[in-house]
């Protein structure tokens, strides 16, 4: 791997009021060798990162609808525009909701079919493993990730989901348990190009040995979640 | 237009401008102070302290200072007790001691801890949702205005009967409200406790723990020093709702027919509450911030009198600056009301711009509402005229005190007396007797898996969770770089503390004591909630007296001081005099431990096979308040446990030093259900089944295979261990003075006992226990 190119990326993690897990995300990217840089939601400056990662949480508390509001956000124009370039994007829960606000991915979140908030350590088989967030998977690879919403739930017409499946663009799929009602066990999505993604399990909570899920070499000794973030960058060197 | 209907005696009337000048000026005019909670004595020691009549406005402030809920006026005199069993070696690791919002303890490297539990009972059962999610916004503010970082809760429920009707409305709802509040606020919910008892039914107990990180140079202490500094109301508008909350909710019981006793419980908005943390924290960072303080119960009286009489001189308040959500509120109802995610700073001058930078940056309104000054005085005006002039300290701190009379119950003694043995219980002998008890116990709400409630709880948030339910105790990590963090358990058995409320208590912290120490921390400081019945009833007050008593001594035998709590009162609606008038005596009590790596925190469960399982403690009969005689016989009297502390601490020493060792795979304490429960757990945390027999503790402790799986002896702990290091921890047993006993080995997908008994060993597959264990509660409430 060429190091030093790695050390020199730059990872935006964009914070909203309300956003939860910006310092998860900026750990994450950290632990995986990139450089976090903190974007606030008033400020349209980038700051010249090289990718951006929405992270978790119930920004502008959730009101209206998961994501409606954040996607009006200054930087969120310049997130958009930067998303269309090809700059890596990454939306985890709260941040794919404001991702499928802001048009860059398709459907929407509704409230999870068992209408009860549910935090659990989630299965999830990788389907496609050439995204800007994914390629350092094993194609069809099972991964346990931490999953915790309230509006869970992905719905897109049939067409939609067709299209996604007949593109390749679904990323994740849930396995064992669909815990939210998900429309075809989609977990997470992505565009066209490959370089924006999201989903609703949380990534940044799998990153280290003591304090992510159980594994089968030790208590929350989980770390499947740190491939997303060595993904970006190595996609990072490539371009 | 009609003349309007004759107002009821229930509505406030809404005084022109009730001026102090006004006041003086006509000292006969009737105050409604009854309908505001006060009794005619104490009103007229409010008349003697200023020399006049209240105001409307005073009259309001000092009836929510003054009641049960802010002034502890029933139990002050008894919880002096915590302190005055302090000692200097308990003192060590104390840097803030009771009396503040929370105490502050040192968890050593520079890093400090705050935490606290608190009540929001009566609340929560008027409107379960808003209430539980505004207990847990309550006690959040509180850790924030030591100027701590929150880094976890915990919340401890009681619930009446799952069987009765009305309990699946309260359960719902407050677990809804628990974490949607929560779980908006990003702090992982690390554990907690789950109680269904007939005893609640009416006075459901939501209790919120929250820990904060500090650095020892950080702690910010509510006082307002510093004459011509700036006193700064942020955050939500102050709007109509909880108005009259505080000595109204949480001080009387409800009677039907009485509406204006039920004034509206507050409504919490967790996003604001999130972006209101962050402020502040950023705040503190810029070191603009000379006092905080939050808003919670009695809201800006009890802020301004607080903040006012715990720093040198007095406050002057324009109320008119009080950005309002509700533009019609008097200046009483400005005063009272409880409108949540408000905090109140205290900040000099120069630092002014600074300050309302950092809140304009959140988007968090900001008025400047008044200034320190030297009179000693707390002045509010409002419109322009002066509606309060007191001395802060008669509103803050020198409420009524009551020694109110107690006694021990006319029911204790047959209760006392009415044990299993006397009962004559059948106990289960055979091995499919004994084998159909497990599993049934296992299915009883109070003994399943919580996993409904705690999975709706994130338990991730923030990255720094080594420990969560179903483990013994929450783990967080504090230090990145060093991996230091803390282990927290709460605990409190109310079968137990009915029977005998003075040793229920020591129980309630012994078990948390043990809880803590079995995931391999190092136990220091405890905080507690007293949640018991009325005051003014002489058999809850004796349970209340007893309670602390006996915490109070056992915490001076542990070692490990109280630095802080709450007690919630008046959780009683029977007829007084009965041995079910109130909620059994609810002492819940949290012990906060250190861990120097937070990743060698030892799990409640094996995963391997084929390590060694050993019983640390000896077990006697004790059977008495066990969830045995609840379970299989709905029957509660008798004695409960022994407290054994001379034992707790010398098991607490083995588990820490076998963590900080690297011995135990596992460690799990044996409570409620006995050993029998613990190894069904123990067994179903990751799905790898044991077998043992408990023919050894059977013979050397003169026990029936019956007591030594199902006895709730307190002082006993499961510990998993590779054989090769066996002898290292049975060694340390013996070095400690505790007994230990190799019960068999993990391994297989049952649990499998052999004893003594008919009928050969007993199994129970993993499958079927697993069903039973973690079928209930979905079933009941799903």
């Amino acid at each position: 791997m060429a190091a030093p190119t790695l050390d020199a990326a730059r990872i935006g993690v964009l914070t909203f009021p309300g956003t939860l897990d910006d310092r998860d995300a900026a750990r994450a990217v950290r632990l995986a060798g990139g450089e976090p840089v903190s974007l606030w939601h008033a400020d349209a400056d980038l700051h010249g990162v090289d990718a951006v990662v929405l992270p978790g949480g119930f920004s502008y508390g959730d009101y209206l609808r998961a994501g409606a509001i954040s996607r009006f956000a200054p930087a969120m124009g310049a997130v958009v525009d930067a998303a269309r370039g090809g700059m890596p994007v990454l939306g985890i829960c709260n941040g794919f909701q404001i991702l499928t606000e802001a048009h860059l991915l398709p459907g929407s979140m509704v409230k999870n079919d068992h209408l009860h908030f549910v935090c659990r350590e989630q299965q999830l088989v990788v389907e496609n493993a050439s995204t800007a967030w994914t390629n350092q998977f094993a194609q069809g690879q099972t991964i346990t990730i931490p999953l915790k919403n309230q509006d869970g739930q992905f719905v897109a017409d049939d067409r939609t989901l067709d299209e996604l499946e007949g593109e390749g663009r679904v990323v994740f799929r849930y396995v064992g348990q669909n815990p939210n009602g998900s429309r075809r066990d989609i977990a997470g999505i992505t565009n066209e190009r490959g370089n924006v993604v999201g989903l609703m399990p949380h990534p940044e909570h799998a990153v280290e040995a003591g304090f992510g899920p159980d594994a089968a070499d030790g208590v929350r000794a989980g770390t499947d979640g740190l491939t997303f973030f060595t993904s970006v960058l190595a996609s990072l060197v490539r371009a | 237009m009609t003349a309007p209907a004759e107002s009821s005696a229930a509505t406030y009337q809404r005084p022109v401008l009730d001026t102090v000048e006004h006041a003086a000026a006509t000292p006969d005019e009737v105050q409604p102070y009854a309908d505001l909670g006060l009794k005619a004595d104490e009103y007229q020691r409010i008349r003697d302290i200023l020399g006049r009549r209240p105001t409307a406005a005073e009259l309001a402030m000092y009836s929510v200072m003054w009641s049960e809920h802010c002034s502890y006026k029933s139990s002050k005199v008894h919880l002096r007790k915590f302190g005055e069993r302090v000692t200097e070696e308990m003192k060590e690791h104390l840097l803030v001691g009771i009396g503040e919002n929370a105490g502050v303890v040192d968890i050593g490297d520079g890093w400090a801890v705050t935490f606290k539990v608190e009540s929001h009972n009566h609340p929560s059962f008027v409107e379960p949702y808003q209430g539980a999610a505004t207990g847990v916004g309550g006690i959040v503010r509180d850790i924030i205005s030591m100027g701590a970082r929150p880094v976890a809760v915990m919340d401890q429920l009681r619930f009446g009967d799952v069987a009765h009707p009305d309990t699946a409305r309260v359960v719902h709802g407050v677990v809804s409200g628990v974490g949607g509040y929560g779980n908006s606020l990003g702090l992982p919910n690390i554990g907690g406790e789950l109680v269904f008892d007939a005893s609640y039914q009416g006075n459901p107990l939501v209790n919120a723990l929250c820990v904060g990180v500090l650095r020892h140079d950080d702690i910010h202490l509510a006082n307002a020093s510093g004459v011509g500094n700036k006193v700064i109301l942020f955050g939500a508008r102050t709007g109509g709702d909880g108005i009259g909350g505080a000595s109204i909710l949480a001080s009387e019981t409800f009677e039907d027919g009485v509406p204006a006793k039920r004034p509206s419980v507050q409504v919490g908005d967790p996003f604001m509450e999130k972006v209101l943390i962050e402020c502040c924290l950023e705040l503190f960072q810029a070191k603009v911030v000379e006092g905080i303080q939050d808003l919670g119960a009695a809201g800006i009286s009890c802020a301004t009198s607080e903040l006012a009489s715990n720093g040198e001189g007095g406050m002057h308040v324009d109320l008119d600056s009080v950005l309002l959500r509700d533009p019609t509120l008097n200046a009483g109802e400005i005063l009272m009301s409880e409108s949540q995610e408000r905090m109140m700073a205290v900040v000099r001058p120069e630092k002014l711009d600074e300050f309302l930078a950092i809140t304009a940056k959140w988007d968090v309104e900001t008025s400047v509402i008044g200034e320190v000054n030297a009179t000693g005085r707390l002045t509010i005006d409002h419109h322009g005229q002066r509606i309060v002039d007191v001395d802060p300290k008669t509103v803050a701190h020198e409420g009524p005190v009551y020694d109110r009379p107690y006694a021990r119950p006319a029911w204790q003694d047959a209760l006392v007396a009415d044990t299993t043995a006397a009962r004559g219980l059948p106990r289960p002998e055979t091995a499919e007797q004994l084998r159909a008890t497990a599993l049934r116990l296992l299915a009883a709400p109070n003994l399943a898996s919580k996993a409904w409630v705690t999975d709706q709880y994130d338990r991730f948030v923030q990255g720094n969770t080594a420990l969560a339910q179903p483990d013994d105790g929450g783990v967080v990590r504090v230090d990145e770089s060093t991996n230091r963090g803390v282990a927290l358990a709460t605990d409190a058995n109310g079968r137990y503390a009915k029977l005998d409320p003075r040793t229920g208590a020591a129980l309630a912290l012994a078990e948390a004591y043990r809880n803590v120490a079995t995931v391999g921390a190092e136990p220091l400081a405890v905080t507690d909630c007293l949640n018991f019945g009325s005051p003014e009833n002489a058999d809850s007050m004796w349970q209340l007296v007893e309670a602390i008593e006996g915490l109070a001594d056992a915490c001076q035998e542990l070692g490990v001081p109280v630095t802080g709590g709450n007690v919630s009162l008046y959780n009683e609606t029977g007829e007084p005099g009965r041995v079910d008038s109130a909620i059994h005596p609810t002492p819940v009590v949290g012990v906060l431990g250190v861990l120097d790596d937070v990743r060698t925190a030892v799990p409640s469960g094996w995963r391997a096979a084929g390590l060694s399982v050993l019983l640390l403690g000896t077990t006697a009969d004790e059977l008495d308040g066990s969830a045995w005689a609840d379970v299989e016989h709905q029957h509660l009297g008798g004695v409960p446990p022994r407290v054994d502390l001379a034992a707790e601490k010398a098991l607490a020493s083995v588990l820490v030093a076998a963590r900080r060792d690297g011995l135990a795979a596992a460690a799990h304490d044996l409570s409620e259900g006995g050993l029998a429960q613990a190894l069904l757990e123990a067994s179903l945390r990751f799905g790898v089944g044991a077998r043992v027999s408990v023919a050894p503790v059977a013979e050397r402790d003169g026990v029936t295979p019956f007591a030594a799986l199902f006895s709730e002896t307190t002082a006993r702990a499961l510990v998993a261990v590779d054989p090769a290091r066996e002898a290292e921890v049975v060694a340390a047993a013996q070095a400690a003075g505790v007994p230990v006993v190799r019960l068999g080995e993990t391994g297989g997908d049952a649990v499998v006992v052999e004893g003594p008994f008919e009928g050969g060993a007993l199994e129970i597959p993993l499958a079927e226990a697993r069903e039973a264990f973690e079928g209930t509660l979905p079933r009941i409430f799903g």
